[in-house]
């Protein structure tokens, strides 16, 4: 659906010339949602805005639905744009329009005949439950609201891709929530691609398939948010999913001090189905191993369930050999760490 | 008498006169003036956003013409300007022949503030209509004049406050109006009264003219 290829963006001139991106790839299915995560400065805003080449690429193409882009001259990538819908960290609506006229502006834009306008501007009004505010004005709405009437707008045209420019930064907790829910419901309602970037780890958690992670102008390491959320690779991903969690060195103490009957600390990832299942009590239970759970996270990716438990089996160390080789042919994913 | 003036000898009529012509001034020149500066405005809003090396200097071209109109004081812009009225509209005095140099004096200072008023505008605003597809001419119709719109409003009432003082001063070379009534009877005749009452006038013009005009901006501000 998407594809950008070589994608370098340099800012300014010569000596004070600054690289935005370098050589970037990256290839977005349809209808999947694409999350693209990194700090401040790392190059994301600069990569979605190249998408919809608000952001012109100094080098690569930028292929959308079978489209290079990059290559287009100003009236049909005006054409093109049309079937790219974006939000906005700041809403960016008119706040001379009425929440109704917000959303009726790109029909209007290709002179939409009125009947149709007004036919799909209260569907997205409902879609978006926003019905009642229809004549209100951006200024007398909370975040949340803005950014349902940005999405609706963005939708107005019957877009392919969605691309969210750090769409919920901007909110509270709860409202990041519903926002976030909103956007995977017209993923699934309209088969939508949506490509979005953030700072937190919670968004792709929530809504995304698969993940890239852009740090320094580059993406250094992509994949299923599975993947990389349980098995993260790069020192940047280990950092974000890191500040999801606590402090953990009293679990470093606890991992490193010495037992006397011998002991081995284990990380074991559970994913999909076996998560609720009872495997380590029957395991464990089987070879005749104590356990205590040093920490652990059992929650969803998505709709994916997991779980990451640390766990410190205690026995002889024969038996705890057999437990994780017995762990590990359940299908669990086991990591000895001490 | 009130403070040794004799204001019985004011002729009404010719004041009520007078103050017809200033708002027959006022309200074609203001007309003129909107006409050419809104589009001059717009154009230098462009041009002055542009990356394009030659747009740029088409924006130093002009941005330099209009400071040179604006630096001209309007006294000596409507003397200069006579050729050019009589060429226009046939005569360089009465209310006529001194709408072409108020048009001319007050439309680059319009157009600068049109232009200030578009910058202004949310950039963020302008890319969200760009990245849904609009042209150049739909982001100026459809976005920066709506959403400038409390600007344009505070900028027209400026302007036409400041074309009350340019009329006033065309008075000088036979204008016509309050100001030139002020002129012949106070400055030239020394009688006093009709030069107060013209200029109480003006002012009861300009506080009218400005309240207005605040009331308009005050109903088109949505922020």
């Amino acid at each position: 659906m998407i594809e950008l290829k070589g994608l370098t963006k340099v800012y300014g001139k010569g000596g004070s010339a600054a690289t935005a991106l370098s050589g970037v790839n990256l290839n977005i299915e349809k209808g999947e949602i694409f999350g693209v995560i990194g700090h401040s400065g790392a190059g994301k805003s600069t990569l979605i805005r190249c998408i919809n080449l608000l952001e012109r690429p100094t080098k690569g193409e930028v292929w959308v639905d079978g489209t290079e882009l990059t290559r287009l001259g100003k009236s049909q990538l005006q054409e093109h744009r049309r079937k790219i819908g974006m939000i906005f960290q700041h809403f960016n609506l008119l706040s001379s329009a009425t929440v109704y006229d917000n959303i009726a502006f790109p029909l209007r834009l290709t002179h939409t005949p009125k009947a149709a306008v007004d036919r799909k501007v209260n569907e997205l009004l409902a879609l978006v439950g926003l019905t009642e505010h229809r004549g209100k004005y951006p200024a007398q709405l909370s975040g949340g609201q803005k950014q349902r009437v940005g999405i609706a707008r963005a939708l107005a045209s019957d877009p392919d891709v969605l691309l969210c420019d750090e769409a919920t930064s901007a909110l509270d907790p709860q409202t990041t929530d519903s926002i976030l829910r909103l956007l995977l419901d017209i993923n699934k309602q309209f088969n939508l691609t949506i490509v979005l970037i953030t700072h937190e780890m919670l968004v792709i958690q929530s809504i995304c398939d698969r993940v890239a992670v852009i740090h320094g102008g580059g993406i250094v390491e992509q994949g299923r948010v599975t993947d990389v959320f349980l098995k993260p690779k790069h020192e940047v991903t280990k950092e974000f999913i890191r500040s999801e969690a606590q402090d953990d060195s009293p679990l470093l103490a606890a991992l490193h001090a010495p037992h006397p009957t011998g002991a081995t600390a284990v990380k074991i990832t559970f994913l999909g189905e076996k998560t609720y299942e009872s495997t380590l009590s029957r395991v464990a239970g089987g070879t005749g191993v104590n356990f205590a759970i040093l920490q652990g996270t059992i929650s969803t990716i998505k709709d994916t369930p997991y779980g990451q438990l640390i766990v410190r089996f205690e026995g002889d160390a024969k038996a705890i050999g057999r437990t994780i080789s017995e762990l590990a042919a359940q299908g669990l994913d086991v990591e000895v760490l001490s | 008498m009130i403070f040794g003036l004799d204001f019985s000898a004011v002729d009404w009529d010719e004041m009520f006169t007078g103050t017809l012509d200033t708002l027959k001034m006022l309200g074609n020149s203001a007309v003129f003036t909107i006409i050419l500066g809104l589009p001059i405005g717009i154009v230098l809003y462009l041009w002055g956003r542009s990356q394009i090396p030659f747009v740029q200097g088409f924006y130093a071209v002009l941005s330099f013409i209009v400071n040179i109109l604006r630096s001209v004081p309007f006294i000596i812009l409507v003397i200069a300007l006579i050729p050019f009225s009589r060429a226009m509209v046939g005569t360089s005095i009465g209310v006529l022949g001194t709408i072409p140099p108020l048009v001319i004096g007050a439309a680059p200072f319009f157009a600068r503030l049109v232009e200030t008023s578009l910058r202004e505008v949310d950039r963020g605003v302008i890319e969200a209509a760009q990245g849904m597809g609009a042209s150049t001419a739909q982001i100026v119709m459809r976005v920066l004049l709506p959403e400038a719109r409390p600007g344009l409003l505070a900028g027209i009432t400026i302007t036409v406050v400041t074309l009350v003082s340019y009329t006033a001063m065309s008075g000088m070379v036979g204008g016509g109006g309050l100001g030139d009534l002020a002129i012949r009877y106070g400055y030239q005749r020394y009688e006093k009264e009709v030069m107060i009452v013209s200029i109480i006038l003006l002012v009861v013009l300009v506080q009218l003219l400005q309240m207005a005009g605040d009331r308009l901006v005050r109903h088109f501000t949505r922020k």
